[in-house]
């Protein structure tokens, strides 16, 4: 067992000590910092306006006269008149148009907004935000609504939260957050049972034709040593994703405090996001990364050791990756629509998808039975995949220079000691 | 030391080792000779539990053995290796923490051998940066840096420079001098008269001969010696008590002849004979080398087996 403790101490060391897995580490969130300021400031910029637009008001109803404030850089003016020559008057201005508001102004599109360049969405939108907002106040002051009274009165703001009816009482659920944590995890475990069990891979071929492989199991035995290296490199993926996530939390942030306003689409995400149990999908996507990992590492390290070089590794991978390849495909296509028709059902069930299918259901609760059954199947998948994985491991890391067929494999499992 | 009995090793369509019975004694070096494919590193790996044997038991020290006796073994394989990216230090720290030792106690002991074979400068360099005879020589401190009981060497010294090689043989004697016993795989005849004090020739999975090297060679004389001498040349007429295997003539009057005695007769009656005709320069009995025995048995087996 100290063994073990040694191989799995190398093998993470040697990871974690090395400048890509630092770059690693930092770049990663990094990225999605920048790429979430490029997307607020998307986000802002087709929201405001970016300089200051002068509107000059015609007001032939008298209704909406001084009544217009300044706000979004819009400024109002009401010094012209006449819009035959006003229109002359502006005609080579940049950033002056001209609102016109005639009698009849409840008439569609019978107001106006004239410029030089067609007016931008935001303009055109804090207008009609204001003239609806005095037009409404007007009909009030009409039907003898104290203004006064009016004003102290709050807009009161109402948002709709979507309750789901179930057993265990009404809960909180949104919809296009649940597909989002769902997928986005599904992808998470899909490309990391890639990354990790191609390194354990790798690490298996890189021992091999190093030739260093005999003088570490006349130490210990192969078992111990695929075991300690799969170990390793799994401690290595949650150092990198424990690191991801705290400095994602803490990016997220200072990023929430700097742009922070009441009406940041930041904050409205953050308040959505609440309403989902993050424990719960943290522990599960764990679990599943972890028993998911250990099932595919098992079975990279066997097919490292039945090579001679990564070259050779095709023709083993494919039925590897079909399964996972395959769940993806459905787990970004049909299964978020559907978490809990049968075949949803059935793939979070066999080991093999399970770690991708399952974590799409997670955010949509799946009965708590079919969790459990899922669950354990994993931890049979991983023991099952491991004790197949060492029994070809064990003969195949001593083997040089042969052509492994799947006959060959099945040769070495039946191997006595 | 180490007692093998009876080992069979079969793989998929060949047999490795066909009851294969061995005895290293304490404080040997015992050399396991054979060509190549004969079966000799399945042997070597049996031993190290690398591989187990499909029948055969093996004793270390009378006791069977088992994975305790795995940190009392020190084993260089055929194909040397190391890790590429990793420091030298910090590697040969790992193999020896693996062989059992603490990182204090490997630490203290790789420091001795790096300063005894002029390595210190290696500490922080990694195997990639080194050349082949530096990592061979870096593999063999990784070998018997544990200081095993068993030192297991599949052909030691190839790889080697001459410079090294000679290097690493001093080495190994003197570990053999502290006490270490040490088998080793080798084609090389030369080292092993040099070196060996029991050999074992296996050869298509069957040991065909096994003992004290001294012994050997001596149940291999068959009375045949050189003879030297100056003077007229000797016209034999079949009354001498030898018969003559060959004869040279040199330029300076010396003849020499090999000669194979006859009868009852002794090495004494061979000089009764010739020093009344001529001067006898040198008379030296030819005990065969290992390398010619290796070579008849190994040619005697494979035509009894054809």
């Amino acid at each position: 067992m100290n063994k073990v403790l040694l191989i799995i101490q190398r093998e993470y060391l040697t990871r974690v000590r090395k400048k890509s897995f630092i770059i690693m580490i930092f770049v990663v969130p990094l990225l999605i910092l920048v790429m979430g300021i490029v997307v607020k400031m998307v986000a802002d910029s087709s929201d405001k306006l970016s300089s200051l637009q002068t509107v000059n008001v015609i007001d032939k109803s008298g209704d909406f006269a001084n009544r217009f404030h300044d706000a979004n850089n819009v400024k109002f003016t009401y010094a012209l008149t006449d819009l035959k020559s006003s229109k002359q008057l502006l005609k080579d201005s940049e950033g002056i148009s001209i609102l016109y508001i005639p009698v009849n102004y409840t008439q569609k599109d019978s107001v106006q907004i004239f410029s030089k360049k067609k007016a931008s969405i935001p303009l055109s939108e804090e207008i009609e935000k204001q003239m609806s907002d005095i037009a409404f106040s007007n009909n009030l002051i009409r039907h003898h609504i104290d203004t006064a009274l009016l004003k102290s009165i709050k807009r009161t703001n109402i948002s709709v939260s979507a309750i789901e009816i179930s057993d265990k009482g009404d809960k909180n659920a949104n919809i296009g957050a649940n597909i989002l944590i769902g997928i986005a995890c599904a992808i998470i475990i899909y490309i990391s049972l890639f990354i990790y069990g191609g390194q354990v891979m790798r690490g298996v071929i890189e021992e091999k034709t190093n030739r260093i492989i005999e003088v570490v199991i006349s130490s210990v035995k192969p078992f111990q040593l695929m075991l300690g290296k799969i170990i390793g490199v799994g401690l290595v993926g949650l150092t990198q994703f424990s690191a991801w996530i705290i400095l994602s939390i803490i990016s997220t942030k200072i990023a929430g405090h700097s742009f922070n306003s009441p009406t940041s689409p930041m904050v409205n995400a953050l308040a959505v996001l609440q309403t989902i149990p993050f424990g719960y999908i943290m522990g599960c996507f764990i679990f599943y990364f972890l028993s998911g990992y250990l099932l595919y590492a098992a079975l990279f390290a066997a097919v490292g050791s039945a090579v001679d070089s990564e070259t050779e590794t095709q023709q083993f991978m494919f039925p590897i990756t079909l399964p996972l390849l395959f769940t993806y495909f459905l787990a970004v296509s049909v299964l978020f629509r559907a978490p809990d028709s049968p075949l949803a059902v059935w793939l979070s069930m066999i080991p093999f998808t399970a770690p991708v299918a399952m974590m799409v259901r997670i955010p949509f609760d799946p009965p708590g039975w079919q969790v459990a059954v899922s669950m354990c199947m994993m931890v049979v998948g991983f023991l099952f995949t491991t004790y197949v994985a060492a029994r070809i491991y064990r003969v195949g890391v001593l083997m040089y220079g042969k052509k492994a067929s799947y006959k060959e494999l099945a040769k070495w499992f039946f191997y006595k000691e | 030391m180490l007692s093998i009995r009876n080992i069979v090793k079969q793989y998929a369509g060949h047999r490795a080792l066909s009851d294969v019975s061995l005895e290293v004694e304490s404080g040997q070096i015992f050399g396991l000779l054979g060509p190549n494919g004969a079966g000799k590193t399945s042997l070597i790996r049996i031993v190290n539990q690398i591989t187990a044997p499909d029948s055969g038991e093996i004793y270390f020290n009378g006791e069977k053995l088992n994975q305790s006796h795995i940190e009392r073994i020190g084993y260089l394989p055929e194909e040397r290796g190391l890790y590429k990216k990793m420091e030298i230090g910090e590697q040969m720290i790992y193999l020896a923490r693996l062989k059992g030792l603490s990182r204090a106690e490997a630490q203290k002991r790789l420091k001795f051998w790096f300063e005894k074979l002029e390595m210190e400068t290696w500490w922080k360099k990694k195997i990639e940066e080194l050349s082949k005879g530096m990592q061979q020589k870096a593999q063999f401190v990784a070998t018997v840096l544990h200081e095993p009981d068993l030192i297991i060497l599949d052909e030691p010294f190839s790889g080697f420079d001459p410079v090294n090689a000679e290097l690493i043989k001093d080495e190994i004697l003197e570990l053999n001098e502290k006490g270490a016993t040490i088998l080793f795989s080798t084609h090389r005849m030369e080292s092993v008269e040099e070196l060996c004090d029991a050999i074992a020739l296996i050869h298509k999975s069957h040991k065909i001969l096994d003992g004290k090297v001294k012994h050997i060679r001596n149940s291999y004389r068959n009375e045949t010696y050189f003879v030297e001498y100056t003077g007229e040349q000797i016209a034999f007429d079949g009354n001498q008590p030898f018969e003559l295997v060959s004869e040279t003539h040199a330029d300076d009057g010396s003849h020499t002849i090999k000669i194979k005695l006859t009868r009852e007769n002794n090495s004494n009656d061979v000089l009764q004979y010739l020093i009344p005709k001529a001067r006898v320069n040198m008379l030296q009995e030819v005990i065969p080398s290992m390398h010619e025995i290796f070579i008849e048995k190994v040619n005697l087996n494979s035509a009894g087996h054809e």
